[in-house]
């Protein structure tokens, strides 16, 4: 079913992920809450439980069969992670929990072991919690100095500020999203990445969104960490994946001790393995790992410009279709966006807008999307948001504006 | 206190038992054929509720929500629990003005004995243990709250 809308063949890829076929009391499924997690195909599922009934035991210990067939499906994950996002060397994949996870191992194992008193961390003011609290603790903890990066009302980064903030202060590490979760703002990466490493500073970007829309080149980008999550794209809660450079996982401390990262203990002292061994303490997620591996198959196969272009087409088709309606202002206008759009209605507060979504069979988001200082920067304390997958049709933006039409009537 | 010197915040009954007042709601719910409209005569209910002072719009007396705000006061009197609630939502405030319909003006013991499942019977909430969301939930522990307080008291 191509039509002139989508480069996606999207009848096809619905029937990928069984959960699209639900419905919600009694209405069809439409899921718009795709950036707090994304649904998952097929082969996700079956990749799995294909482990679970056929190929699994513990990873990176056991001399038999099922050991040995397990921790090669588990590394593989990681060589998929390292082509996704162009990492020169699959070793610097550390897998974890999710982007929060990677978060605190930077936040502590770098944060903590490499930088000093005095120095400074800077965030910007859309940052999620995730990318704000790590920070914090670091700060209390090890006399660091947080900085905040102010943005436009049109909700881009303010690159003037950022380059002054940079200039002025002993920033060692700047931490920023790749893409805004409330505003759906792309940020220059690799804009922000020269300007750091001119002014001496390190970078890490919050990939957590970004990673889902389009094609990521960590060596394009020239970062020198990038965090993201797999349940996010498409993938299981249960993983996600720090990348860093090499220099700088060998250099870093562990976060976590256990098994699995040592070269060898004595009471007296241990020593650790090599990287990413090294941030892979006890059992990992090995089911997951091969869910995320699954996931980016899954994507690939698809294309991340196919992919990219149907979400931007979805994306200009909503901020159209939203913008005609009277009461509703659509919250960021940033040049460069991606599949995510927040809003607000007159009279209404967001958790009422979502509730009655709901009645219809609509999923969105509403709250403040665990950014509150953003909120704050807005002047608002929450906002409804659709967010887009590759499986986000036309038709659901028509249906969502419509509703919303229904409910405006209710607080006109 | 008397029920003369009652703050006018506070929710008077308007049925004679918090059973009564659930059968009430259900049936004016029934009316209404579709989700949309019910929710507009949810909304019509927070529309209604007593002012709620602006001075007891405060951290003290706020219930915990992930995603929008509710207050709550009580006070005790003539023998039976007085309510006063508000929100900064309008379908949360319809929410709380039938929880105040149910069980403000009762006495302790018919607060205890009046289970909030009637929330979810209704298909007013999915959840009474972790939704989060709204705020109700923990409105409905709070109000339990109060109740075994008062209870405790007089015994």
């Amino acid at each position: 079913m191509k039509d002139n809308f989508s480069p996606l063949d999207l009848l096809a890829l619905r029937a990928d992920f069984p959960i699209l076929s639900e419905t919600v009391r009694g209405k069809p499924l439409v899921f718009l809450d795709s950036a707090a997690s994304a649904q998952k195909p097929r082969a996700v599922i079956e990749a799995m439980r294909d482990a679970m009934e056929h190929q699994y035991a513990n990873i990176h210990r056991g001399l038999h069969w099922m050991s040995e067939r397990t921790t090669e499906a588990y590394e593989n994950a990681r060589d998929l992670t390292a082509i996704l996002i162009g990492a020169p060397s699959r070793d610097e994949i550390v897998f974890t929990r999710n982007s929060t996870e990677a978060i605190n191992l930077v936040a502590h194992s770098y944060g903590r072991g490499m930088m000093h008193r005095g120095q400074a961390v800077l965030i910007s003011e859309m940052e999620h919690h995730a990318n704000i609290v790590p920070w914090q603790m670091l700060r209390d903890a090890h006399g660091i100095e947080l900085l905040v990066c102010p943005i436009t009302d049109d909700g881009d980064l303010d690159y003037v500020a950022y380059e002054r903030l940079l200039a002025s202060h002993r920033v060692g590490l700047v931490a920023i999203t790749h893409m805004s979760n409330v505003l759906g703002t792309y940020t220059n990466g690799a804009r922000l990445a020269a300007i750091a490493h001119a002014h001496g500073a390190k970078i890490l970007l919050d990939g957590s969104q970004a990673v889902v829309h389009r094609a990521v080149d960590v060596a394009a980008l020239d970062a020198d960490f990038y965090v993201f999550t797999g349940h996010k794209l498409y993938g299981p809660t249960g993983i996600g994946v720090l990348w860093a450079r090499a220099e700088l996982l060998d250099a870093m401390p562990p976060f976590m001790g256990g098994g699995d990262m040592i070269g060898s203990v004595s009471f007296e002292r241990s020593t650790w393995a090599r990287i990413p061994h090294k941030f892979e303490a006890g059992t990992p997620a090995i089911l997951e790992a091969i869910g995320l591996a699954a996931a980016i198959r899954y994507v690939k196969a698809i294309g991340f410009d196919e992919i990219g272009a149907h979400e931007q087409a979805l994306v200009d088709h909503a901020l159209a279709r939203l913008s005609d309606i009277e009461g509703l202002t659509i919250i960021g206008r940033a040049q460069d966006r991606g599949g995510v759009v927040s809003f607000t209605m007159r009279g209404a507060h967001a958790h009422d807008v979502a509730t009655l979504l709901d009645r219809a069979g609509i999923a969105v988001r509403a709250g403040h999307h665990c950014a509150e200082p953003l909120m704050r920067r807005l002047g608002i304390d929450s906002t409804a948001r659709a967010s887009f997958a590759l499986y986000t049709t036309k038709e659901e933006i028509d249906f969502l504006a419509d509703t919303l039409l229904r409910v405006r009537e209710f607080f006109a | 206190m008397s029920l003369a010197e009652l703050s006018a915040s506070f929710v008077r009954p308007a049925e004679p038992s918090a059973a009564a007042a659930i059968g009430a709601i259900g049936e004016e719910l029934e009316l209404f054929d579709d989700w949309m409209e019910r929710y507009q005569q949810i909304i019509d209910w927070g529309r209604r509720l007593p002012d709620y002072p602006a001075e007891w719009a405060d951290a003290a007396h706020r219930i915990e929500g992930c995603q929008s705000k509710v207050w709550m006061a009580a006070t005790a009197a003539e023998g039976a629990l007085y309510f006063a609630g508000a929100s900064d939502a309008a379908i949360v405030s319809g929410l709380v003005a039938l929880m105040l319909r149910v069980y403000s003006g009762r006495e302790p013991a018919e607060i205890l004995a009046t289970d909030p499942v009637f929330l979810k019977d209704l298909g007013l909430i999915e959840a009474l243990s972790t939704n989060r969301g709204n705020g109700i939930a923990a409105m409905a522990r709070a109000i339990q709250a109060a109740a075994r307080a008062a209870a405790g008291g007089n015994g």
